[in-house]
């Protein structure tokens, strides 16, 4: 079921990779080149439904899910970075192989197929496909002034009725280690960054965030490493606390971390200032 | 947010009552075949309202939510402003004892609500989801500035959160024109008569 010398990816980057949180697309993208992967974006696809579809109406997100799927070519595997999107596309995968006539049905309005035989995988499957091994033997700096925590966010594995392939939890951890970072788990890393409540009720949202920034920052962690672009965004824009630790993207400590040179658009987009820390890697690689 | 005739004062024993009998039994069994969870294994430990990151902001914390669904107390529950708050971080289904989806339970009522008219008990919440799929019929995507400005625009709160926006248009992350998909057409196709159209 591997793609053709494993290195072949279907990449669906999604909504928040393509505008707010480009560094990570950038990022993900270098570090992918690094480490000789193909990563192929999905042509002219589109929203994968996000949190607010599924409420007004299920078979438009159901469609929209979907509709990325047909475009995907069945035989490399489909890999996102957002674990909603993923969530999505895996569930809508799901119901399709349960439900043929709905399939059917979709498949007629795109007038393409829609191979439910589809792997749809998260960046960090790929990574575990790759060997830690590996890619600890390709690491050309060290992320020893890194003392992070390791922040997945909700959706990549709590809900209950996700297709569970691969048991994500204590993946950052595994990964940032071998590549010479220090976790910190004292902190909050389980707190909910409080998704799209962030825009329709800030207040409720703040408090919660800076809760978790002020625990990081008392278990002695200098940095939070996300997987979802949503949570890295919540918590930099949402914590109005003093004392703030800058939040990464998994993929940019990963480039970081491979070597990657061209980092400085990435951290000028962050609104907590990570540059003294990322001095601080790239002077001790 | 308790109505009169929700709930029957008792005079002599002093707290409001809750008349088990007059429930709306329909609604239960409604809201366990649509979401497909056995709402009635729920033993009210509150392991979900003590997890719960927003429950400080919600009117009902989930147990009690649940407690009204078993009472069948179908008007109170659809229009409470608990299911619009819920972001589905499932921090109470991954510790409930029964491991009851939750967050698939406040989904459905969201859906019942909607489909009932009942009063919608956070608004501004069902505005801005609208605003997204309204982006996405569009586009394809989602327009972040756009949804920001015609949601600011719909809830009246135009200076709320600008320092926000603003140093998010500065760090480029809000763009100014949507990225959108070349074959818009086929998504039209997927929202033909889906979304509720707006009474201007």
């Amino acid at each position: 079921m591997s793609s053709p010398r494993g290195q072949e990816y279907s990449y669906f980057p999604g909504c928040s990779l393509e505008t707010t949180a480009q560094e990570s697309n950038r990022s993900l993208m270098r570090g992918a080149a690094i480490m000789g992967l193909r990563l192929i974006e999905l042509e002219d696809w589109n929203c994968c439904g996000s949190s607010s579809l599924p409420t007004l109406s299920k078979p438009a997100s159901l469609g929209m899910a979907a509709r990325n799927l047909s475009l995907a070519p069945p035989h490399r595997p489909l890999v996102a970075m957002c674990p909603r999107c993923l969530h999505y596309l895996r569930s809508t995968l799901k119901y399709l192989k349960e439900h043929p006539r709905k399939r059917l049905a979709l498949e007629k309005k795109f007038d393409r197929p829609i191979d439910t035989d589809l792997e749809v995988i998260h960046f960090l499957e790929v990574l575990d496909r790759f060997g830690l091994a590996r890619l600890e033997a390709m690491a050309r700096r060290s992320l020893k002034p890194l003392r992070f925590v390791p922040y997945y966010g909700c959706t990549l594995y709590r809900p209950p009725h996700l297709e569970r392939h691969h048991y994500f939890q204590g993946d950052l951890d595994r990964i940032l280690v071998a590549l010479g970072a220090a976790p910190v788990n004292r902190a909050l890393a389980y707190r909910c960054c409080g998704s799209f409540l962030s825009v329709t009720n800030p207040e409720v949202v703040t408090p919660v965030v800076n809760e978790i920034m002020t625990s990081a920052v008392a278990a002695g962690a200098n940095c939070l490493v996300t997987i979802c672009a949503m949570c890295q965004l919540n918590l930099e824009i949402r914590s109005t606390v003093k004392k703030r630790v800058p939040v990464f993207h998994f993929s940019e400590v990963l480039a970081l971390a491979l070597g990657a040179d061209d980092y400085e658009d990435w951290f000028d987009r962050h609104l907590v200032n990570p540059r003294p820390l990322v001095q601080q890697v790239v002077a001790g690689g | 947010m308790v109505g009169k005739g929700d709930l029957r004062a008792d005079h002599k024993a002093g707290p409001p009552v809750i008349e088990a009998s007059r429930g709306d039994r329909g609604f239960l069994e409604e809201v366990v075949r649509r979401s497909g969870v056995q709402v009635r294994r729920c033993f009210q430990c509150r392991t979900c309202s003590g997890g719960c990151p927003f429950v400080q902001a919600m009117d009902y914390p989930p147990n009690v939510l649940l407690r009204l669904l078993l009472y069948g107390r179908r008007r109170q529950v659809l229009s409470c402003g608990t299911i619009w708050l819920c972001v589905s971080c499932n921090t109470c289904s991954s510790q409930c004892p029964m491991a009851l989806d939750l967050s698939a339970v406040m989904e459905t009522l969201r859906i019942m609500a909607l489909k009932a008219r009942a009063p919608i008990g956070r608004p501004n919440i069902l505005e801005f989801h609208e605003e997204v799929a309204r982006s996405l019929e569009r586009y394809g995507r989602t327009h972040k500035l756009g949804i920001m400005l015609r949601y600011k625009l719909l809830t009246g709160s135009w200076f709320s959160d600008l320092d926000v926006g603003l140093k998010m248009f500065a760090k480029r992350k809000l763009e100014l024109f949507p990225s959108r998909i070349k074959q818009v057409h086929e998504v039209a196709r997927v929202f033909e008569g889906q979304l509720r159209r707006k009474k201007k």
